[in-house]
């Protein structure tokens, strides 16, 4: 089947880049010297990730996540952690919010001003918008990213 | 494997044109719905009493003396002769309306188990329940000091009956609270067995028959059983109304859950008394046009008969069965040999989620989660399934296409 068939109607939500970084996450691993971390924790689907940071200077150095979920929750993480690995807390959080934007509307907020290059890296997400129960997944590492950036130790998806 | 069997005379055909719903098309594929199990459609005779009602005979119940009350209280107190007969209680003032089954459970947690139970006694459910059967008795444990018992499942999704009878047996047990058939894995439980042992150690039976009295001629008189739940948007009619089936001996033991009007039989600031049963659990003004949607749906499933029902739902669950077999990396979740058409299962790697978007994106609706049922989950170590569940509108043909569907998601994750 898989021969003819190019699963064209599949793949508008679930383009190339979310299955690979779903199946093959390069960033899936706690790190062992990290600066801060927490959980975030779906209760609703059952989702959990946790997201460790360690910083360089004022910046994120790195970013490593554990995440048990969806494909499209880990591609999310993934994608996340590779996104801002360099930027300040301050500016992570403007992504989050422009990203958290994207994911519920299918917009791009600010494409073409400062988040442009980090926000067209994350826009294969923006399909989730149109499953309204599933922009929990999208966010949920965002959440957790967020709560180790804050200091508290957990958090939970909207 | 396409072609349309016929049990029993159910034309398929004839009764997907009452559901005016079905024609929808989902990105420009026809719905496929799979998802009854979790709430079903509506027939056009539940949707015409409906609206009926509203633009021709409304006003509120049991207490205008003017035409509109009157006949509006005909018509909604006819749900409860057509929902007597539906379970052929003895008596139609032992149909108690709530919201849904979880409201009726919660009335026989609040008022059987504060009002009649004692503490020191056990309240017994099944491994397989839904939350609605869990927590409310966990609330009555905390509270009252009442026990929580847990009787476990095999291997294949039954009720261990050997397990289930130990648990019984120092007499403790003051309640047995069980589905009649799982949400989950699609068992059905062994109702007859289950109640007369359960009475033989001195304990009541409870079943929740949100999915059973969808598939299942359901009589109350011989199964023996003391109270029976289920509700009203699972078997073709509108949400917001469910059932509480008691025998009256036990209802009238019982204290009332909520105050207020229409449960009283008179009011003082010393004292008020209690209106008798029904009445005395149905406070403030009820569900009227859903009490009137559901005996619409009622009628709509008696004049199918529970006969071609059944016998339409084991073809499709062998069918199904059948063909997701030959799905390659699915595992079906619950094998019982008794069983309704709910099936319950997980695809390779793929998160339950993801299969239930892209059979979505092929408009096919599926549930996929852990069904209300985490517990269940654990016991079968997963964390969610994705669970297609079958409706008098289901066709052997939307079957295929599910087990096409997720040969194509197999295909897509691999």
């Amino acid at each position: 089947m898989s021969g003819t068939d190019n699963f064209d109607d599949l793949r508008d939500l679930y383009q190339e880049v979310i299955l690979d970084h779903g199946r093959k996450p390069r960033h899936g691993q706690r790190l062992e010297s990290f600066d801060s971390t927490a959980k975030g924790d779906n209760p609703m689907c059952g989702d959990r990730v946790q997201v460790w940071v360690k910083y360089d200077g004022d910046s994120l150095g790195r970013v490593g996540f554990e995440a048990r979920g969806c494909a499209i929750s880990v591609a999310s993480a993934d994608l996340m952690a590779e996104t801002v690995q360099g930027p300040g807390k301050a500016d992570t959080k403007a992504l989050f919010e422009a990203f958290r934007t994207m994911a519920r509307t299918g917009e791009c907020p600010d494409c073409g001003g400062a988040l442009d290059e980090p926000l067209e890296r994350l826009a294969p997400l923006s399909g989730v918008h149109e499953y309204p129960s599933r922009v929990k997944c999208a966010t949920l590492p965002w959440h957790a990213l967020i709560a180790a950036l804050d200091g508290t130790k957990e958090a939970t998806s909207e | 494997m396409n072609v349309m069997t016929n049990p029993i005379g159910l034309d398929v055909e004839r009764i997907r044109a009452g559901f005016p719903i079905l024609t929808q098309t989902i990105r420009g594929k026809p719905l496929v719905f799979l998802d009854s199990a979790a709430s079903a459609q509506k027939p056009r005779a539940v949707i015409d009493a409906m609206v009926q009602a509203m633009e021709t005979q409304y006003a509120n119940v049991h207490r205008g003396l003017h035409w509109m009350s009157e006949r509006t209280t005909e018509s909604y107190e006819a749900c409860r002769d057509a929902a007597a007969a539906l379970m052929n209680a003895r008596d139609r003032a032992e149909i108690v309306f709530t919201g849904n089954s979880t409201g009726a459970i919660n009335l026989l947690a609040h008022s059987y188990g504060r009002g009649v139970l004692q503490p020191g006694q056990a309240v017994l459910i099944s491994g397989m329940e839904h939350h609605s059967n869990i927590v409310p008795w966990q609330l009555l444990r905390e509270d009252r000091g009442i026990e929580l018992r847990v009787a476990p499942v095999t291997d294949a999704g039954e009720l261990d009956m050997a397990a289930y009878e130990a648990l019984l047996q120092d007499g403790k047990v003051g309640l047995v609270a069980m589905t009649h058939m799982s949400n989950v894995l699609g068992t059905v439980t062994p109702a007859e067995r289950i109640v007369q042992l359960a009475h033989a150690y001195g304990a009541k039976v409870m079943f929740d028959g949100s999915q059973a009295i969808v598939h299942r001629k359901v009589d109350v008189q011989a199964l023996d059983c003391d109270f029976y739940v289920w509700t009203g948007h699972k078997l073709y009619g509108p949400t917001g109304i469910g059932v509480l089936w008691g025998r009256r001996e036990l209802l009238e033991q019982m204290p009332p859950f909520f105050g207020g009007g229409d449960m009283i039989s008179s009011v003082t600031y010393e004292k008020s008394t209690w209106a008798a049963v029904p009445h005395k659990f149905e406070a403030g003004t009820p569900a009227i046009l859903e009490g009137i949607g559901l005996k619409a749906a009622i009628d709509y499933v008696q004049a199918i008969g529970y006969d071609a029902l059944a016998a339409h739902e084991a073809s499709l669950t062998e069918h199904a069965l059948a063909r997701l077999a030959t799905v390659p990396d699915l595992r079906i979740i619950g094998q019982a040999q008794d069983r309704g058409g709910v099936v319950s299962f997980v695809l390779g790697k793929a998160h339950a989620h993801d299969v239930a978007t892209l059979l979505d994106r092929q408009g096919i609706a599926v549930r996929a989660g852990h069904h209300c049922a985490e517990p269940l989950m654990h016991r079968f170590g997963v964390d969610s399934t994705a669970r297609a569940s079958f409706g008098v509108y289901t066709t052997h043909a939307e079957i295929d296409a599910l087990a096409d569907g997720l040969i194509r998601v197999r295909d897509f994750f691999a």
